[in-house]
């Protein structure tokens, strides 16, 4: 059972309280992209095995859309943050190193 | 190899079994081979197989991180059925349904193959109505379905509650042929034969790297060393993307866990499969005497083979509705599996952007019931660079926007 804290309303709670969404920090294709492109964003995933960064939603609570930072091979949660940003925030990957000492984000 | 039969058992008594040999041979990597698989769960013994049977490439190995059929394979809830609803997933499903009709004869082991009959319940108005076109569907694709009334349901699972209250027992899509299989056998029976041919099935060997030159597969790095190949097949479920990342490309997948559980055994009550989508879950008896059930997958990423306690709940929850007798069963055992979900929820068996390099994946909540025929296939198309059976689960089918969408008519896992 997940345990995450919603940055918004600073709620702490169980995972039903929330629901997953996925891939954070997606660069959006549109019209004018290569297939390519338009399919990497549509349907690649990274799929850690190790960190990942998420989107998740405060479903059963303030409603709004956050991120977290997690690791899906001990489901340790190493922090989450708001939406309005393209790439998790400097404390939140200070966090992560400190617990995984020599990590670096996927390119 | 030593062939089973009533007159070995009978011969070996005399000698008080001592004399029975190991079913595969242990094996050390040699420096190289025609084809590396790598995963020894049903899909990649049954893709060495079909080498080695169809085409008769045998100078293959088998690499296992762990122990043969110890991942998905090992831990799935058995259900074997065909009755999806396009023509591409009706013609892999099918083929598999029929190869295990004969696997125990073909494989010399007893596989257990139960075509006991699943029922796939309509609960809800909207479920009636899909399943109704999902029979039809397979009338054309020579799929043995029939839709059929509740009365008929009753008949066939009488500790079914089809009355509600909350969601009443509507109809069922009846698929009389499929049914269940021991899962461990089907990966033992293959490795046995694998072996038989000369193959060499190497466990607690992880693939740790992946070389290629030119964008051409040359080996793979091991935890026993390097080993050369000319053609790599990646059939390793939950961990396609970890496997693909190691050759440089990503795939449109998503690992997450899905669950299981056994009740305490019981006498016989139920001789069918029953699969309630609707309320997300699923149950047969095994031939000891458990309820075997399953329900629905975790909705975040996840490498621990752990689910959420929730989902036991919920599945739990529904299945008591559905059958009063289970409520007061003691659950023994309860496992998770990190299966490998797409976008259109049907798999990829499919040539990669690294010449050399296949892939099959993505069989999510429901690939035990395709092992015969998604290796059958993949053989093929490893050895002749396509195969009718795969050509439309390729990956550039998410390129092209030509989806095998199967996410409706399974809407649950199993
Ligand atoms: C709880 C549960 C219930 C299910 N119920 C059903 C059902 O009723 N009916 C049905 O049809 N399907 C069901 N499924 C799905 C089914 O189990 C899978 O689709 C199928 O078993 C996948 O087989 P596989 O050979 O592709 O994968 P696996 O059996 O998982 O084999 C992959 C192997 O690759 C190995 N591997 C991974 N990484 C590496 C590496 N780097 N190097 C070497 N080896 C590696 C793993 O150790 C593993 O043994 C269920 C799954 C689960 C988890
Ligand atoms: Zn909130």
């Amino acid at each position: 059972m997940l345990i995450l804290t919603c940055p918004y309303c600073g709620v702490t709670g169980e995972e039903t309280e929330f629901a997953a969404g996925g891939e954070a920090h997606l660069k959006r294709f549109g019209p004018g992209s290569s297939d390519a492109e338009f399919e990497s964003y549509l349907f690649a995933r990274k799929n850690e095995k190790g960190v990942t960064f998420e989107r998740w939603r405060h479903a059963n609570g303030c409603g709004k859309w956050f991120h977290a930072a997690r690791c899906t091979v001990t489901l340790e949660v190493f922090g989450t943050y708001k939406a309005q940003v393209t790439e998790p925030p400097k404390e939140i990957l200070a966090a992560i190193r400190k617990r995984r000492p020599g990590w670096e984000p996927a390119a | 190899m030593k062939r089973y039969s009533a007159f070995a058992i009978a011969k070996e008594a005399l000698n008080n079994h001592q004399g029975w040999k190991r079913a595969w041979a242990k094996a050390q990597p040699k420096r190289k081979y025609d084809v590396i698989v790598v995963g020894a769960g049903g899909h990649g013994l049954a893709t060495a197989y079909y080498l080695g049977k169809n085409f008769g490439i045998r100078n293959v190995a088998i690499l296992e991180k762990g122990w043969l059929g110890g991942g998905n394979t090992g831990r799935n809830t058995t259900i074997i059925r065909s009755n999806y609803l396009q023509d591409p997933s009706a013609a892999i499903y099918e083929k598999a349904r029929s190869l295990y009709e004969t696997m125990s004869q073909d494989l010399n082991y007893n596989v257990m193959f139960s075509p006991r009959g699943v029922m796939m319940l309509a609960q809800t108005e909207h479920e009636v109505r899909g399943y109704k076109r999902t029979a039809a569907a397979n009338a054309f694709q020579g799929v043995e379905t029939e839709f059929i009334g509740p009365a008929r349901v009753k008949e066939l699972c009488p500790i079914m509650n089809i009355e509600g209250p909350r969601y009443p027992v509507l109809g069922a899509l009846w698929q009389p042929r499929g049914g269940t299989a021991r899962h461990d056998a089907v990966a033992w029976g293959y490795a046995r034969a694998c072996s038989a041919m000369g193959m060499d099935i190497i466990q607690k060997c992880e693939v740790t790297g992946v070389r290629s030159e030119g964008g051409r597969v040359v080996g793979v790095d091991t935890t026993k060393g390097a080993i050369d190949c000319d053609k790599l097949a990646m059939v390793v479920a939950g961990h396609c993307s970890h496997l693909a990342e190691m050759a440089g490309f990503r795939l449109p997948v998503e690992s997450v866990a899905l669950q299981a559980l056994v009740s305490e055994p019981i006498k016989p009550c139920m001789d069918v499969v029953v699969m309630a989508n609707t309320v997300h879950g699923y149950m047969s008896q095994s031939d000891k005497g458990e309820m075997v059930i399953g329900g629905g997958t975790d909705a975040f990423n996840n490498y621990t083979q752990r689910g959420s306690f929730h989902h036991i709940e919920e599945t739990v929850r529904a299945l008591v509705e559905t059958f009063p007798m289970i409520s007061r069963l003691k659950m023994l055992r309860q496992w998770g599996g990190i299966v490998d979900v797409t976008g259109d929820r049907s798999p990829i068996l499919s040539k990669t952007p690294i010449e050399g390099i296949f892939v099959n994946c993505g069989w999510g909540t429901g690939g035990f019931k395709a092992i015969p025929g998604s290796g059958w296939g993949m053989a093929e198309l490893i050895a002749k660079g396509h195969s009718p059976l795969t050509d439309e689960f390729g990956l550039n089918r998410f390129t092209e926007g030509r989806f095998i969408d199967e996410s409706v008519a399974a809407g649950v896992a199993h």
